[in-house]
């Protein structure tokens, strides 16, 4: 099943013609709007009309996350604020966001790239699709919400938490896709059987999972669980939001929508371009996006690229499912957490000292953040009220920065490990 | 059908086409939008190879035909419509149009009855007008000769050079939907037009030339609320399909 043939099953000639003259218009559109980039491409001597071919992409500058932080908050889109229909955010590493832009026709592509993931999987017009994502300045509420709509399918915006309400809609309003992180699909699964609800009962058939990077295993679990069909879809909001990729029924690797962004791979280090299927850092650039567009934006996500054809008939190239970070983020029930972001509040806190830790952990089905910090001394001979006033203080100020609850413990100073080198301030105990 | 790559082109000195790469698919209407200047037309002649390329290519229909003459990509299946119709004045409407199936005439399978009663089904005026001398047609209806001896070739791609230019606004309506009528078909068309709004109206795909350079792509329907496009080549009256518009 296809949601656009023409494109999904594009021929390489024709597909490498449409990226090419997309590219062209984009370089071009960039460099007179865009004062960043036509700083950049003057600095590396590029002539944006000289471009002619796909190949020297390689002698373009990347974009970084650093550079959207140095353009908050609109420094780097393409069009006057009166042509953009749509501001999202997420999360950057000092607290700082970094803000993206959509057009009228960046919010229907976006929806149409959904729509091919949510087809691929076998969601059509008949389905009750049931948000799980969080709505609001994160695009994954929103981006999966369009496409499911442009398919015409019912959507339920229930957004993500109150896992009781959850279970009720799904057996109520018979929900036959769902739509959330993997662990989250796990959590409710798990929480229903203990409530001892038929799972079998339930009109599931499709779970569409991504915002974290989970395992083959985790597939295996959701699926004799839920007894669904699985499957994983990629984006980030700085690219466009959900619908970057996703796979088809194969399960085995997520098409990237090429007609909408060039790929590469590159060695984090050396910044080339890795050997074909070798793992590397996911570098996009977009071609068709107005408001927003970024050349060669620097994802830190690792991942490497399948040659193979897939034998759905989808020509667009695949991805292998996310399997690591170059930097350290952390991705925390979905939302993405820097321990540079903890550190900022922490220092910013009196009487904390600057030595912490950062515990990751799954309990149960969820992740679970333990921050340890440590606190001057005379706090601990002073009474255990004030020292309970300064854990509320500080659990209360990384809970509203971060966007998720974290556990503190106080700990005496000195007592954490001290580094020499690189200090390892985060401890993920998770399996995943 | 058609595939340019890096496209450069201009006279003497004067570089007009800037690296065009753009395509055309079998079936499709396509348009080029752009202001006086931009390098439409260059761009047209260019393809039909009556200006010279200086670097890039052209491909119709897989092969190759940049610096081909301008006959030979005729026979190749491309034929252009230039703008301000250029027909023969002193010529009759039915001469005009055997001289347009010239290439057709060197095959011996030419039978120019039967291509002639083809363009009058599609042009029904020119049967009344057949005898009549070209030059005393109304625009619209040289229009339609034009369009017509172009289509006397056979082509696999016609190119429609401002079919719009100076003609009133009923015509204009007329002649475009003969151009959709020719998609139907099964012909594939190349519009070049200043009058974005109809052209795009009709499209499937767009192309936005701007100084030599294609500054934007998109399906039509796209083009059409895209707010650059708007400001520059639409008027303001389209935006927010008829909501309140802004009054700055």
């Amino acid at each position: 099943m296809y949601w656009d043939k023409a494109k999904e099953c594009m021929s390489r000639e024709d597909l490498e013609q449409l990226q090419l003259e997309r590219l062209q218009s984009t370089l071009y559109r960039v460099a007179t709007h865009v004062p960043f980039y036509r700083k950049k491409f003057k600095e590396s001597g590029i002539n944006p009309d000289g471009f002619s071919a796909l190949d020297e992409m390689r002698s373009l500058p990347f974009t970084t996350k650093d550079d959207l932080r140095d353009n908050y908050p609109y420094g780097l889109f393409a069009v006057p604020l009166r042509d953009v229909v749509r501001v999202h955010a997420s999360s950057g590493t000092t607290g700082m966001a970094t803000v993206v832009g959509y057009t009228k026709n960046d919010i229907k592509n976006w929806a149409d790239m959904v729509a091919r993931i949510l087809t691929a999987t076998g969601v059509g017009a008949d389905d009750v699709v049931q948000i799980a994502f969080g709505y609001g300045l994160f695009t994954g509420g929103f981006g999966l919400h369009y496409g499911a709509e442009r398919i015409g399918a019912s959507v339920i915006p229930i957004s993500s938490g109150n896992t009781k309400r959850q279970i009720q809609i799904l057996q109520d309003f018979k929900t036959t896709t769902l739509v959330c992180t993997p662990s989250y699909a796990l959590l409710l699964a798990d929480t229903m059987m203990e409530m001892d609800i038929n799972i079998n009962a339930l009109s599931l058939k499709y779970g569409l999972f991504g915002g974290e990077p989970w395992s083959e295993e985790m597939r295996t679990e959701i699926k004799n669980k839920l007894g669904i069909i699985a499957t994983d879809n990629y984006g980030l909001s700085e690219v466009m939001g959900p619908g970057v990729a996703g796979e088809c029924r194969e399960c085995n690797g997520l098409h990237i929508n090429e007609d909408h962004f060039i790929v590469e791979v590159i060695d984090p280090q050396s910044l080339e371009p890795v050997a074909p299927g070798e793992l590397g850092e996911l570098v996009f650039t977009t071609i068709t996006k107005e408001a927003f567009p970024v050349i060669r934006y620097r994802t830190r996500d690792l991942a490497r690229l399948l040659a193979e054809p897939c034998s759905c008939g989808r020509t667009l190239r695949r991805m292998s499912r996310v399997i690591g970070r170059t930097d350290d983020m952390l991705i925390i029930k979905g939302v993405n957490v820097y321990p540079m972001q903890i550190e900022s509040i922490l220092f910013d806190i009196e009487g904390t000292e600057p030595h912490y830790q950062i515990i990751v952990e799954r309990e149960g089905r969820m992740d679970k953040v333990t921050v340890l910090v440590e606190v001057v001394e005379s706090i601990f001979f002073d009474q255990m009220k004030k020292q309970r006033q300064l854990m509320e203080h500080i659990k209360k100020r990384l809970a509203t920065e971060l966007g998720i609850g974290v556990d503190v413990k106080l700990v005496e100073e000195k007592t954490l490990e001290r580094f020499e080198g690189k200090a390892v301030r985060v401890v993920d105990r998770r399996r995943l | 059908m058609l595939r340019i790559k890096n496209l450069e082109a201009g006279y003497g000195k004067l570089r007009v086409l800037k690296r065009i790469s753009m395509h055309v698919d079998s079936g499709e209407i396509v348009t080029i939008i752009g202001a006086n200047g931009a390098g439409k037309t260059t761009l047209l002649y260019t393809i039909a190879g009556i200006i010279k390329a200086g670097a890039g290519e052209i491909q119709l229909l897989g092969a190759p035909i940049i610096r081909t003459k301008p006959e030979k990509i005729v026979a190749a299946g491309c034929s252009l419509v230039p703008e301000g119709r250029q027909v023969f004045a002193t010529l009759s409407v039915r001469e005009n149009l055997i001289l347009g199936g010239y290439v057709q005439y060197k095959r011996k399978k030419f039978q120019p009855d039967q291509e002639l009663r083809f363009i009058y089904d599609i042009f029904p005026v020119l049967q009344d007008r057949e005898s009549q001398l070209a030059g005393t047609l109304s625009g619209g209806e040289q229009q339609m000769l034009a369009m017509g001896r172009a289509l006397m070739a056979k082509p696999q791609l016609i190119m429609l050079d401002e079919p719009s230019t100076g003609l009133a606004p009923l015509i204009v309506k007329n002649i475009f939907q003969i151009i959709l009528k020719l998609r139907a078909a099964g012909n594939t068309v190349l519009l070049i037009e200043q009058n974005a709004k109809a052209a795009l109206g009709i499209a499937d795909r767009g192309y936005v030339l701007e100084t030599g350079k294609i500054i934007l792509q998109g399906p039509a329907e796209d083009l059409l609320v895209n707010k650059d496009v708007q400001r520059a080549y639409l008027g303001r009256e389209v935006c927010n399909e008829g909501a309140r518009c802004d009054l700055d």
